[in-house]
C-alpha cells in the first residue's frame, strides 16, 4: 500500500470518529451548547483542554522553533515555561472562582462584576480580536497539512477541515467539541511521542525522550553527553550553541511572563473550566490539563534538539562519530540514491527544504552564513529580477543588464567569503560560496521525524492525523468562544434580552456557522501576518482579559471606571507598541521602526510587551478606582460569593 | 458561616479567615512558581553554571523540563490543600 492511501485511511478513520462523536453528543440546551451541561469529568476536561490548547503551532512548529533558533534553543525555553506556567495562574487565580460564578462566558463575568454593559462589550471586542487572530493560524494549519499529506490543494484542505468542524461544533456546541477534543488529544499525543521515542532510542539509548535529552550520545560510544555533542557539532559549523545563554535576559523574562499571563487570559481556555461540575473539579482539572500538555511539552525540546542533530549529521556524515569537518559534506549523489536519505528528497519536493550546490562541487555544505546576509539578499534579489524579466519576455539588452547585475552580486559574495571563517579557514580557502542549505523550515523538525527514524508508513500517516487533530481541536475551541460571545453576550446580553432558550440556541448555532465562514475566508485570504499573530493574541490576552478577571476576583474595590479604563489602556498600549514595529494592522511597509533590538524602548521586544501592558492595566485600574465611587453592595456580595466554593451547582442562564 | 447556597449568613470572621488562608496558600504557591521558572530557569542560570542534571546544566534543565514538573506538582498540591481548607471551614460541596 502506498503512503498516500495509508494517509487517506488513517485520516479518514479519525474524521469518521469525530463525526460519530458529533452525532452522539448533540447539544439540546444552551447550557449544553455553552458549557457541556457542567457534567464533564475533570480528567476528561483536562484532556479536552490539552487538545484545545495545543494548536497547529505547538504540534508542528514548536520543536523546530526551539531547535533552529538563531539565538540558540535555550532562549526559546520561554515557550515551554510560558505555555505551561500559565496553567498554574489559571488554577490558582481564575478557574475555581469563575466556575463558582457559574455563567457561560468571560465577558459575562466582566459585565456582572463591573456592573456595566460597556465593560462587557469591551471584553467582547478583546475576545473577538484575540480569538480571530488565533483561529486564522489554525485554519491555515489544516490547509497546509492536507496539502502536504493528502495531495489536495491548501484551499481544498481548508474547506474539508471547515466542513468537519462545522459538523461537530454547530450541532454539538461545547458538548460535541469536548468529547471530540478528547479523541483528538489521544490521536495527537500518540502521533507526537512514537517518533520521539524511536529517535531518542537511536541517539541516546533512552526510551523516554525526556531522559534522552539529558542522556549520553550513543553512536559515538556514549562518553559524551547528547547536549554537549549537539553544541559541539553546531558551533563547529558557526551556529550558536543550543544551550547558549540568552542574548537578553530581560526579554526572555518578559516574554515568558507575557506568555504565562496571556495563556491564563485566553477566553477559549478559560471557558473549558465552566464545564466541570464543582469548584474543586476546576482546580484539579487545571492540573490534569497540565499533565496532558506536559506529555507533549517535555518531549518537544527533545524532539527539536534530536532532529537538529540528525539533520546536521545527515549533512556532515563525519559528525556522527567525530567532528563535522573531518569528512566531506553529504554529496548530491548520496541524496539522490541513498535509500536512508529518501526523506531529504521528499521534503525538497515540498519546498520546505531547499538545497543548492552553489560552488558546483557536487556536495552540500551546511554552515552558518549569517555574516553573508547582505550579500545573500543581493544575490536573491538579482536572481528574482532576472527571472521576472525573462518571464515577462523583456528585451535582450535588459536581460544582459540583469545577468551582469547577478554576476556582480555573486562576485561580491565570493569576495566577502575571504573574511568569513568556518573551522579556522576562510570560505575562500575552502572553496565555499555560502550555506548551501538555502532553506530549512521549522516544521520539518517534527514532520520529517518518522522518515528520519525510518519508521513504518502508518506512523507517517498518524503524524498527518495528529497535526490535523491539533489544528482542528484548537480551531473548534476558538470558534466556540467567538460564537458564545456573539450569541450570549451580544444578542442575549444587549440586543434582545428577552430571547427564548430555543431562540438563543438557534442564535448560537447561527453565530457558530458565521464564525466558521469568516475564519475559513480569512484562512483562504490570510492577511499575511501569521507569524505575528502569537505576539498580538498573547499580548492582548495578557494586557486586557487577565488583569480584569484577576482584579474582579481579588479586589472588592476596583470599580467600573477603573476596569474599563484599565482594559482600554492595556488594549491600546499593547497593540500600538506591536504595530509600531510590525506595521499598522500588520500592513507591510507601515511600520514606524525597524523590528530590531536597537530600536526597542528600554530594549523591550514587541513580543514581550504584553507584560508591560498588564502592569499598566493594573496600575490604571487601581488608580482610577481609588478616586471614583466604590462598587455597589450587590457587587461586593457577588465577589464574596465567588470566593466560597459551596453552592456552585448548575450554572444559571441568568 | 455559609449556607448551602453560598451566601454568607453570619460570622463574617470565619469567611474572612477562610479567604486569608486561601490567599496565603496562593502566595506560597506563586513564590514556588516564580522560583522554579523565572528564578532557576532564567535569572539564576549563570550563577548555577557547573551544577549538572545529567547532560544539562541545572538552569537549562529547569527551563526546558524541571519547571514544568514543578508546575504540575504545584497545582495538585494546591488543589489538595484547598480541598482540605474547604472542609475545615465547611465551605466544600
Amino acid at each position: 500500500m502506498d503512503q498516500f492511501t495509508l494517509n487517506l485511511i488513517v485520516v479518514g478513520i479519525t474524521f469518521a470518529i469525530y463525526v460519530g462523536i458529533a452525532i452522539w453528543a448533540r447539544a439540546g440546551s444552551t447550557a449544553e451548547f455553552y458549557a457541556a451541561g457542567q457534567g464533564v469529568h475533570p480528567v476528561m476536561n483536562g484532556m479536552a483542554t490539552g487538545a484545545d490548547w495545543m494548536s497547529a503551532a505547538s504540534f508542528i512548529s514548536m520543536a523546530g522553533i526551539i531547535a533552529l533558533a538563531p539565538a540558540g534553543g535555550y532562549t526559546q525555553s520561554a515557550f515551554l515555561m510560558g505555555w505551561t506556567g500559565g496553567y498554574v495562574l489559571l488554577a490558582l487565580l481564575l478557574a475555581p472562582y469563575l466556575r463558582k460564578f457559574g455563567k457561560f462566558t468571560v465577558p459575562e463575568f466582566i459585565g456582572d462584576r463591573f456592573y456595566s454593559g460597556g465593560a462587557r462589550l469591551l471584553a467582547v471586542v478583546c475576545l473577538i480580536i484575540i480569538s480571530i487572530t488565533y483561529v486564522i493560524g489554525q485554519m491555515r494549519g489544516v490547509g497546509v497539512t492536507f496539502s502536504r499529506f493528502l495531495e489536495v490543494s491548501t484551499d481544498m484542505g481548508l474547506y474539508i477541515g471547515a466542513a468537519i468542524v462545522f459538523a461537530y461544533a454547530v450541532f454539538g456546541g461545547m458538548k460535541g467539541i469536548t468529547y471530540t477534543q478528547v479523541a483528538q488529544y489521544v490521536v495527537l499525543i500518540i502521533a507526537y511521542t512514537i517518533p520521539a521515542i524511536f529517535i531518542s532510542l537511536a541517539l541516546t539509548g533512552a526510551f523516554l525522550p525526556q531522559l534522552g535529552l539529558i542522556g549520553d550520545y550513543a553512536p559515538a560510544g556514549g562518553d559524551q553527553a547528547f547536549l554537549a555533542k549537539l553544541d559541539q557539532v553546531v558551533t563547529e559549523l558557526g551556529f550558536t550553541a543550543y544551550t547558549a545563554d540568552t542574548p537578553s535576559m530581560l526579554n526572555m523574562f518578559l516574554f515568558t511572563m507575557s506568555l504565562m499571563i496571556g495563556t491564563a487570559g485566553l477566553p477559549h481556555v478559560i471557558i473549558r473550566f465552566f464545564t466541570v461540575p464543582k469548584v474543586a473539579d476546576a482546580r484539579s482539572s487545571a492540573g490534569w490539563a497540565l499533565v496532558f500538555i506536559a506529555l507533549l511539552y517535555t518531549v518537544a525540546p527533545a524532539v527539536g534538539s534530536m532532529a537538529r542533530l540528525n539533520f546536521t549529521t545527515t549533512m556532515w556524515p563525519g559528525a556522527v562519530t567525530g567532528n563535522a569537518l573531518d569528512q566531506d559534506a553529504v554529496s548530491l549523489d548520496a541524496i539522490q540514491n541513498d535509500p536512508k536519505l529518501s526523506w531529504v528528497r521528499t521534503w525538497e519536493q515540498t519546498g520546505l527544504l531547499v538545497l543548492q550546490d552553489l560552488n558546483g562541487d557536487g556536495k552540500i555544505q551546511y554552515f552558518n552564513d549569517a555574516k553573508l546576509a547582505a550579500e545573500n539578499k543581493a544575490v536573491e534579489g538579482a536572481t528574482k529580477a532576472l527571472a521576472d524579466a525573462r518571464a515577462a519576455n523583456a528585451d535582450a539588452a535588459r536581460i544582459t543588464e540583469l545577468e551582469a547585475a547577478l554576476a556582480a552580486a555573486n562576485e561580491a559574495r565570493i569576495a566577502k567569503g575571504a573574511e568569513v571563517t568556518v573551522g579556522g579557514q576562510t570560505l575562500a580557502e575552502r572553496g565555499w560560496v555560502a550555506n548551501e542549505v538555502v532553506k530549512v523550515d521549522n516544521d520539518i523538525m517534527v514532520l520529517a521525524n518518522p522518515e528520519i527514524a525510518a519508521l513504518p508508513g502508518w506512523v507517517i500517516a498518524l503524524v498527518a492525523a495528529g497535526a490535523l487533530a491539533a489544528a482542528l481541536s484548537t480551531a473548534a475551541g476558538l470558534l466556540l468562544a467567538i460564537s458564545s460571545a456573539i450569541s450570549h453576550d451580544l444578542i442575549k446580553g444587549s440586543i434582545n434580552p428577552n430571547i427564548s432558550e430555543k431562540g438563543e440556541l438557534l442564535a448560537a448555532r447561527i453565530s457558530m456557522t458565521f464564525a466558521i465562514v469568516i475564519s475559513t475566508w480569512l484562512g483562504l485570504n490570510p492577511p499575511g501576518f501569521a507569524a505575528q499573530v502569537v505576539a498580538l493574541a498573547f499580548g492582548l490576552a495578557a494586557a486586557t482579559i487577565f488583569p480584569a478577571l484577576m482584579m474582579g476576583i481579588f479586589s472588592k474595590r476596583v470599580n467600573k471606571e477603573g476596569a474599563i479604563l484599565g482594559m482600554l489602556v492595556g488594549l491600546v498600549f499593547t497593540s500600538v507598541y506591536i504595530f509600531l514595529y510590525k506595521g499598522w494592522f500588520f500592513i507591510p511597509g507601515t511600520e514606524v521602526y525597524a523590528d530590531v533590538p536597537a530600536n526597542y524602548f528600554f530594549g523591550i521586544s514587541p513580543l514581550s510587551i504584553g507584560t508591560i501592558g498588564a502592569i499598566l492595566n493594573f496600575a490604571v485600574a487601581f488608580a482610577v478606582s481609588a478616586v471614583t465611587k466604590a462598587p455597589p453592595r450587590q457587587v461586593v456580595e457577588l465577589v464574596e460569593s465567588i470566593r466560597i466554593p459551596r453552592g456552585a451547582g448548575k450554572a444559571t442562564a441568568h | 458561616m455559609v449556607d448551602r447556597t453560598g451566601h454568607v449568613t453570619s460570622d463574617r470572621t470565619s469567611s474572612n479567615a477562610y479567604w486569608s488562608a486561601n490567599v496565603r496558600i496562593i502566595l506560597i504557591s506563586l513564590a514556588i512558581w516564580f522560583a522554579c521558572s523565572f528564578g532557576l530557569g532564567i535569572i539564576l542560570r549563570p550563577a548555577l553554571e557547573g551544577i549538572m542534571v545529567g547532560g544539562a546544566d541545572l538552569g537549562f534543565w529547569f527551563a526546558q523540563q524541571g519547571s514544568i514538573y514543578v508546575f504540575l506538582v504545584l497545582i495538585f498540591v494546591y488543589a489538595w490543600r484547598m480541598n482540605k481548607l474547604d472542609r475545615e471551614y465547611g465551605v466544600d460541596e
